[in-house]
């Protein structure tokens, strides 16, 4: 039991996959235009890295080894195709809002990574705790840089606007920001996980 | 007319990697050195504008008519890792150094959101370029299609040009590696936005 929960624990820090194993950069810049959209974008990523990884980790051993690739990108696919019926229905504006990145989570590398090097070897229950916490991690990431433009880029905390009637600083929600934003809060990771060694 | 307001507008004002976004793990992951950086766009060029000719073509005879348009992620990306495949094999044979120098980066042109992201942009997106909304015929498509990966081979020669010279730097610790190069994508990003509303 204590194994799965470290399964779960070492996708925020040890093996967090946007500030140490630099993955899933595109919609980790994309959506982060604010916390919410980019906590979305996280829960998206969440959804299909758990199911994927169970279905992979199940198929796994039936799977000859030369076309092992497509058929864990098809299976990834399916999921996020099902994920994109799901959010027409039940969150169309932010189905709107993320466009183009939720069939983008097809070649987002963490789900194609983790069904390799984690779900193909490992059991189901694993494999979905594993999901869960690369997911967890990638969502938590997601928030806070997407916090972080909305304060300094429009001033308000997940829609609250706090400084009233002024605007932010406009380039921190466009292109530019995100790429500032994300490269100083990786320093502030680095800083903090050497600290902890 | 059109074409070279298509051209403009996929190249510096909706740049690919420092406007939309897509791209970027190869972007940072083979821009350590200019040849390799070159290598890469030319494969990436290549593999966008093919797979845009192939998908355009399946989802206008092949999903639409059938109303399969939901079938769209699944078709393009098989489309695409079969195409890379192709890819592969025929670099291998034509250029076997630029095949040893692209490594690992080849086969993950498969999972470059690039190329399924312009496909995708392509067959659902309405542009507007100069008129009226509306959804781009084959021609146009391979215009933008080969336009946009100019505009990321423009963005990745840039690019590697600048991280050349600051590998070569004395950069604080924390900041070594991705950091100080995603502030450096930043402030390139920045200089591209000059471009904004030139093309509406």
């Amino acid at each position: 039991m204590s194994n799965r929960l470290k399964l779960i624990t070492s996708g925020f820090i040890k093996n967090n996959p946007t500030f140490v194993l630099l993955l899933g950069m595109c919609p980790t810049l994309a959506t982060t235009t604010s916390a919410i959209n980019g906590m979305s974008m996280g829960l998206a990523t969440l959804f299909v890295l758990v199911l994927s990884n169970m279905a992979i980790s199940a198929l796994a051993p039936y799977v000859p080894d030369k076309v092992h690739i497509p058929v864990y990108i098809v299976v990834i696919a399916t999921f996020v195709t099902l994920l994109q019926f799901i959010m027409q229905a039940y969150t169309p504006a932010m189905y709107e809002t993320l466009g183009l990145f939720i069939p983008l989570i097809v070649v987002n590398c963490i789900v194609l990574g983790r069904a390799e090097a984690f779900a193909s070897k490992n059991g189901v229950l694993d494999s979905a705790c594993d999901g869960l916490g690369v997911g967890l991690g990638f969502t938590c990431s997601l928030t806070v840089l997407g916090l972080v433009r909305e304060i300094l880029g429009s001033g308000s905390v997940f829609g609250w606007n706090f400084i009233g009637g002024h605007d932010g600083m406009l380039a921190f929600v466009l292109a530019p920001g995100a790429f500032i934003c994300l490269g100083y809060l990786m320093v502030l990771f680095n800083k903090i996980a050497n600290k902890n060694k | 007319m059109e074409y070279f307001l298509i051209i403009i507008s996929a190249i510096f004002v909706n740049n690919i990697v420092l406007a939309q976004f897509l791209g970027i793990c190869p972007f940072l992951g083979v821009s350590n050195k200019l040849s390799t950086a070159t290598g890469m766009s030319g494969a990436v060029c290549f593999v966008i504008t093919l797979a845009t000719l192939v998908t355009y073509l399946i989802n206008k005879y092949l999903l639409l008519p059938f109303n399969l348009e939901f079938l769209q992620t699944i078709a393009f990306i098989l489309v695409i890792a079969a195409l890379v495949q192709m890819v592969e094999i025929v670099l291998k044979k034509i250029s076997p150094s630029l095949y040893q120098a692209l490594g690992i980066f080849l086969p993950l042109i498969t999972t470059n959101c690039a190329v399924l992201g312009v496909a995708i942009n392509v067959v659902t997106k309405e542009f507007t370029f100069g008129q009226a909304a509306h959804m781009l015929n084959l021609g146009e498509s391979l215009v933008y299609a080969f336009a946009t990966s100019l505009g990321y081979g423009l963005a990745m020669v840039i690019f590697a040009g600048i991280r050349e010279h600051l590998s070569m730097n004395d950069v604080p610790k924390a900041f070594k590696g991705v950091p100080v190069a995603l502030i450096t994508v930043g402030i390139l990003a920045m200089a591209f936005m000059g471009f904004s509303g030139m093309v509406k």
